[in-house]
């Protein structure tokens, strides 16, 4: 792969990544840790014709990107959690009228206003459910700064491909973290893109919602020529709002299927010295920069221990996880949070002795506490 | 000749679920006929609705529609708009979906001035979820919230507008559907944020308990609360008080409308992209 060398932040990378990856439409409000993505997107976008757009506040951000992508534009917002919070309910409208979008969700340190400015993975559960019903959630979490790139430009293929929201999820300290990456160059990342599928026969065979069990719906752009119907309703196969019984029995199963039947396009993760680890460290995000240094000075000490990092948060790499704890005994998931990707990794392993190092004060966790730990198990 | 609604209506749709008597199919019907006199092919026009009765608008017109969450038509209209500036993109908002959980979202497209026309259709009441009060309830009635007579001042949606300003702001009802139909035609026409107030009745919901049963009583109550702009501004302040002017409220030709300004920002930049990337935001090593 062709690959530049550049000096950035994950925020701003983030925003060149959007639009490396044919995104024309930015829409969105200002919200620490992440406003930068906005500002970059700003000054970008309007260069390659497409358009950034402060909106008034945060739903109507994640609307008018909706309203974008319903015209046929890959779109993106960019946000924290308290404005996942404010944009749930339409992201669950995407969900249901499978538009795809890219949200990329700063973390900073919650509930409520929290930590405006300090770091925080407390956004993980809120990923998978952001929005009431019933849906299967993809959410990818960059581990570095040339992650903040490949990540979104994985992220809008991805949305495209299963025609729902895909969030990507950075944290503060990547997102304002500052140094050198090596990324794709953008004649990699526009010849890898794969656009969402549309229909080209008449306009009366055409039904975007009649799919298989397991596909995501065909929506053609609109003005094209292919009338049909958006809602959040129950709706059957040309979108128009519906209470049959198995209509709406299939079309729920279905956002679940689409997903949950091909896992295996969404996996992804590093394995870090795992091939002789007795100790097995999972983290992800700007941890686990911290989990690497921790495992580079315990091998020193002769302490074999290794990293596993998700970088598909979910659908989790569940099997993979698995097969891992199913021969290491000591595990440490190590997160900014009070667990709430350790409670899926004891799901994913079915064990209830996953040992976790939590911190919730909007400090970074510094490789000597997960050494300290580590030696404890 | 008998116009002929087939072409734009989902007739696989009918009989809507607007009630018996509704105003609601008054104005979608004058909508058609405006589209039709417009002169607009039907794979150029959106319609966006909202949540309530109004929202149903959407989906019994055939256009390239959407079906919204409650309060947000303009803001999904805003992205679709700005992507696709050529295309004439429409909202149909209730009073409670657009002044109410949409309020926000309404006076700022107001302000942005983007070439866009949005149709409140305003029956002054909750009508699909069973007369709860409206922000343009008014005063005194009942409503399943407030038994004892609302209390909440009333919104002026056309002076909420102004205020916002929007480029292009007129009131018209459904008891005159030829009128509606030019007016329709004006707003739409219209370069900029046009908003059409439309005075609608709900005679189920709304006048079930303020002495207005019948289609007709509420529609002889809603003529009682309005007139023409001519003859509302002869009259004193005092008389003015209790009636809704009719008519073009406001039209400024001059304001600068958002697309085309944007465009502009497009012109100037286009091209210089690489040059930003690569120097102004990362540093190639």
């Amino acid at each position: 792969m062709d690959m530049r060398e550049v000096i950035s932040t994950g925020n701003e990378l983030a925003a060149i990544a959007a639009v490396d990856a044919g995104c024309m439409f930015f829409g969105g409000y200002p919200l620490t840790p992440s406003s930068e993505v906005m500002h970059v997107a700003s000054d970008l976008l309007p260069k390659v014709g497409g358009v950034a757009i402060q909106m008034e506040d945060e739903i109507a951000g994640i609307c008018c990107v909706i309203g974008a992508a319903m015209a046929g534009e890959r779109a993106l917002t960019a946000t924290s959690g308290p404005g996942v919070s404010l944009k749930a309910e339409n992201l669950g409208l995407a969900q249901m009228a499978e538009v795809p979008l890219v949200l990329v969700n700063v973390m900073r340190g919650g509930p409520s206003t929290g930590l405006p400015t300090r770091v925080s993975q407390g956004d993980v559960l809120q990923a998978k459910n952001p929005s009431h019903g019933d849906y299967k959630s993809i959410t990818l979490c960059a581990g570095s700064l040339a992650e903040c790139y490949t990540e979104t430009v994985r992220a809008f293929n991805l949305a495209d491909r299963f025609m729902q929201p895909v969030i990507v999820l950075l944290d503060e300290t990547i997102g304002h973290m500052h140094g050198k990456a090596d990324i794709p160059t953008v004649e990699e990342v526009k010849a890898g893109i794969v656009p969402r599928k549309t229909f080209d026969g008449p306009a009366e065979e055409y039904f975007p919602y009649e799919c298989g069990p397991t596909e995501p719906a065909i929506l053609n752009p609109m003005f094209t020529g292919y009338r049909y119907h958006f809602t959040g309703l129950h709706h059957d196969k040309n979108g128009f709002p519906t209470e049959e019984i198995e209509t709406c029995r299939k079309l729920i199963q279905r956002l679940e299927d689409k997903v949950a039947m091909h896992e295996d396009e969404l996996e992804s993760y590093e394995e870090f010295m795992m091939d002789d680890a007795d100790i097995m460290i999972i983290a992800y995000g700007s941890v686990s920069l911290a989990a690497k240094e921790t495992i580079r000075h315990l091998r020193k000490e002769g302490i074999k221990a290794g990293l596993f990092r998700p970088i598909t948060l979910w659908p989790s790499p569940a099997k993979k996880i698995k097969e891992y704890t199913d021969k290491i005994e000591k595990v440490l998931v190590v997160e900014l949070n009070i667990g709430q990707y350790h409670s899926e990794i004891q799901r994913a392993a079915a064990r209830l002795d996953i040992a976790g190092l939590f911190k919730v004060n909007g400090r970074a966790i510094s490789p000597h506490e997960i050494v300290t730990k580590v030696k404890e198990l | 000749m008998a116009f002929n609604y087939d072409k734009y209506l989902r007739l696989e749709k009918m009989p809507t679920l607007w009630c018996w008597g509704c105003g609601d199919g008054v104005i979608l019907k004058a909508f058609v006929r405006a589209i039709e006199k417009m002169g607009v092919s039907q794979d150029d026009v959106c319609v966006v609705s909202g949540i309530g009765c109004s929202g149903r608008f959407s989906s019994y017109v055939d256009f390239n529609t959407v079906h919204t969450t409650h309060g947000r038509t303009v803001a999904y209209a805003t992205g679709i708009k700005l992507v696709r500036p050529s295309k004439l993109v429409v909202c149909v908002a209730g009073d409670g979906d657009a002044l109410a959980i949409g309020g926000n979202h309404t006076i700022h497209a107001c302000r942005r001035n983007i070439d866009m026309t949005m149709i409140i259709i305003n029956n002054f009441i909750y009508g699909l979820t069973n007369s709860q009060t409206s922000p343009t309830t008014p005063k005194g009635m009942w409503t399943v919230s407030q038994k004892a007579g609302n209390i909440d001042p009333t919104f002026d949606t056309c002076d909420l507008a102004i205020a916002s300003g929007a480029s292009f702001v007129a009131r018209e009802t459904m008891l005159e559907p030829k009128k509606l139909e030019k007016m329709l035609i004006k707003s739409m026409e219209h370069k900029g944020f046009s908003m059409m107030e439309v005075l609608s009745n709900c005679h189920i919901n709304l006048g079930r308990k303020n002495k207005m049963v019948s289609a007709m009583e509420n529609l002889e109550w809603i003529d009682s609360i309005t007139t023409t702009k001519k003859k509302y501004d002869l009259l004193t302040e005092e008389e003015q008080l209790n009636l809704l002017p009719l008519g073009i409220l406001k039209q400024d030709l001059e304001a600068d409308e958002y697309c085309d300004m944007y465009a502009e920002i497009q012109k100037v930049h286009q091209g210089q992209r690489a040059k930003i990337t690569q120097d102004d935001f990362v540093k190639k090593i």
